[in-house]
């Protein structure tokens, strides 16, 4: 058995990691390009949101290097998100490809039917091994996210920025070729400890950019154009509400351990949307109102074309904007790679923050005085 | 001797310059169009200027548009900008109180929101083109009108007929429909600038504060349809400035003046780089999984600019850092 998996940010190098413990064969998708774009856009419905695209271009990458096993999470959420699974058997199936789909949905309570999928998958029925294992892999998946998270910070802060780059760079290299769970977290200590040696400039004062929207596009750097990366660059401190780490908090912490993020989210959105509008609407509308509450400058909302909740969520933003004065960007996303148009609302909505900044210390200081 | 700055903004459908003096006036401006071939747009501008006005001193160039890295690198610019930024810096110029600005270009559309002289709130059309200057292009071309005479024949029109404004693609569909039906042109272009209009405003405006006093700019504002249009649809008055054309090259020229206040000279290569061989060179890096298309720019067959690449290895071989951007 060889498993593979979609993309979707770092999450690759938990799953890596921890199928490998199992004594499992992976094969990793190859990093998304045009390449996985063009396959996936040929066989995919032309109406489809972009990462069922995006995934079938992955898996046919990766059957290609032999995979003949594919892991994919389900959501039962009412967006197109929860027909994934089903479209993307069919698809494959069409194309003539011999795999086997194993689904994770999130158990919502019912733990049985996913640790039976799990069984499938891991080939061991020894519960005790296989929650050891998956705890490890939780904890790579935390520690990668704040990796990401520091390298994000040390950019803005950073007298060179693309130092950081370069050691991101070499970070998403050698982590293929490591093996396991060990050798990942030392990689990944090894990492954290070449980001504190940048040398920074703490007399900056980097302007803070919330990024909420669809989960997908907010964590995958392919899709996005790079955001964090093209953010940092333009000295900003940037935070993503979504990671692949909190979404894994929220669906399987029992309740009882206190509220996730995505909780607390809804709760922020109470007084402008009170149910669920599929995909991450509420949460969307939830994180844009805590990220104005922590005194962010901005936040940005991303969203693939067509994305229903997020549509939703989009209109709703207006009126926070209002209630809270704090400027939000919303940006679409496609098959589009020109990223010329991207860089210039994103300088321009940086501009905007800058500014609004200096009117602030101003009018403080015109206060005090 | 006088003091000169350049302004250029290289935009998708046209690509404007504009000499300014030291007190933000204009002495030339040219409105070419961009036809694909920005660096010869370019060129052929600075050649025309060199022309009528001679040598000049030039202490600053500032660029902006979505070529603006690209002119950056060809002619040495002391600031490159977006062009929210310069087409508010240069709508202050012409009403310092102004607090709207509507914008129509050829692929962009955008509104930008000012207070007290400062950019509050700006928006730029998503992934649609309804609203902007090339699908009415295409419309005029379509009917067999000149571009220049189609808002003139709207305000001929007294009995406009609705048009879906929504979509390019049924504005069309509808557009069609209606000429079948016989209604007669003058209408129809009505109709197409009133629908302009309504999804400028629904899609790029939604939801943003639109007071007085409003400019209106861009190429699309030399449209005295959608301007009425405009009038109609907010029910105030709709300044057009002199030079509505070029107000995003204005703009990077008054911040190129702002620029080298505090500098000793200017990056400005002189216009000779009209008669340099230019030359761009795509490839596609095989190296990793990323697989980017990295773009080279030679002039006289050396590299003298590269980007397009994420991890920095190709940029880093040239050594200006802000085309990493790109």
């Amino acid at each position: 058995m060889k498993i593979t998996f979609p993309h979707m940010g770092n999450t690759y190098i938990a799953v890596k990691a921890m199928f490998e413990d199992f004594g499992l064969e992976v094969v990793v998708p190859p990093k998304c390009s045009k390449r996985t774009l063009e396959l996936g856009t040929k066989y995919s419905p032309e109406s489809i949101c972009l990462p069922l695209k995006i995934n079938i271009g992955n898996y046919i990458e990766s059957i290609e290097k032999g995979a003949d096993t594919i892991l994919i999470t389900g959501s039962c959420g009412p967006c197109r998100f929860g027909f994934y699974p089903v479209i993307e058997r069919e698809i494959l199936k069409d194309l003539g490809y011999d795999v086997d789909i194993i689904v994770f949905d999130p158990p919502d309570g019912n733990y049985k039917e996913l640790i039976n999928n799990i069984t499938r998958a891991v080939n061991t029925k020894n519960p005790i091994k296989m929650l050891k294992s998956f705890n490890r892999g939780r904890i790579i998946l935390k520690e990668v996210d704040k990796l990401f998270e520091f390298s994000n910070k040390i950019r803005a802060y950073a007298v060179n920025s693309y130092e950081v780059d370069e050691i991101m760079q070499r970070f998403s290299e050698d982590v293929l070729k490591v093996k396991g769970v060990i050798e990942t977290r030392k990689l990944i200590r090894r990492t954290f400890e070449e980001l504190e040696k940048v040398e920074i400039d703490n007399t900056k004062r980097p302007l803070r950019i919330g990024i909420v929207g669809e989960i997908y596009t907010v964590i995958e750097p392919y899709v996005n154009l790079d955001i964090e990366r093209k953010l940092g660059h333009m000295g900003v401190w940037v935070d993503k509400f979504l990671t692949t780490s909190r979404w894994v908090e929220h669906n399987l912490k029992p309740s009882f351990l206190g509220l996730s993020e995505e909780k607390k989210a809804w709760e922020a959105a109470k007084p402008y949307i009170r149910t669920l509008v599929g995909g991450h609407g509420r949460e969307t509308v939830g994180s844009a109102i805590m990220y104005a509450e922590k005194g962010y400058d901005g936040v940005i909302q991303l969203l693939p074309f067509s994305c229903m909740p997020e549509i939703v969520a989009e209109t709703i933003l207006k009126t926070v904007r209002k209630d809270y004065d704090i400027p939000i960007l919303t940006l679409i996303v496609d098959e589009l790679t020109g990223e010329t148009g991207y860089v210039t609302r994103l300088e321009a909505f940086v501009d905007l923050l800058k500014r609004r900044r200096e009117e602030r210390n101003f009018e403080r200081v015109l206060f005090r005085s | 001797m006088k003091e000169y700055y350049l302004g250029v903004d290289v935009g998708s459908v046209s690509t404007n310059i504009v000499i300014m003096d030291e007190n933000n006036n204009v002495v030339v401006k040219k409105y070419i169009r961009t036809k694909g071939k920005p660096i010869k747009a370019i060129q052929f501008g600075l050649k025309e200027i060199k022309e009528e006005i001679g040598e000049i001193e030039v202490k600053g160039v500032g660029t902006t548009g979505s070529g603006r890295y690209l002119a950056s690198i060809l002619i040495g610019a002391d600031i490159v900008k977006n062009e929210i930024t310069a087409h508010a810096v240069a709508a202050l110029n012409y009403i310092p109180d102004v607090k709207t600005i509507l914008e129509i270009g050829g692929q962009d559309s955008k509104i930008i929101i000012l207070r007290d002289g400062i950019v509050t709130d700006f928006a730029m059309n998503t992934v649609c083109a309804a609203g902007t200057g090339s699908f009415l292009d295409r419309q005029a071309a379509r009917l067999g009108i000149d571009i220049k005479e189609f808002g003139e024949l709207a305000l001929k029109s007294n009995n406009p007929v609705r048009i879906a404004g929504r979509c390019a693609v049924f504005a069309e569909s509808d557009m069609i429909h209606k000429q079948q039906l016989g209604h007669n042109q003058e209408d129809i272009i009505n109709g197409l600038c009133e629908a302009l209009v309504r999804n400028y405003l629904s899609n790029v405006g939604k939801g943003k504060e639109i007071l007085a006093p409003v400019i209106f700019q861009g190429g699309v504002a030399a449209n005295v349809g959608i301007k009425r249009a405009f009038e109609k649809a907010l029910d105030m008055e709709v300044y057009v400035p002199e030079h509505y054309d070029v107000m995003g090259a204005i703009g990077s020229a008054i911040l190129a003046r702002n620029e080298v206040k505090s500098k000793e000279s200017s990056k400005f290569k002189g216009f000779e780089v009209a008669d340099i061989d230019y030359k761009v060179k795509g490839f596609e890096c095989n190296d990793c999984a990323n697989m980017c298309e990295v773009i080279q720019i030679l002039a006289e067959d050396k590299v003298i600019a590269r980007w397009g690449d994420k991890c920095g290895k190709w940029t880093n071989l040239s050594d200006i850092n802000l085309q990493r951007l790109a």
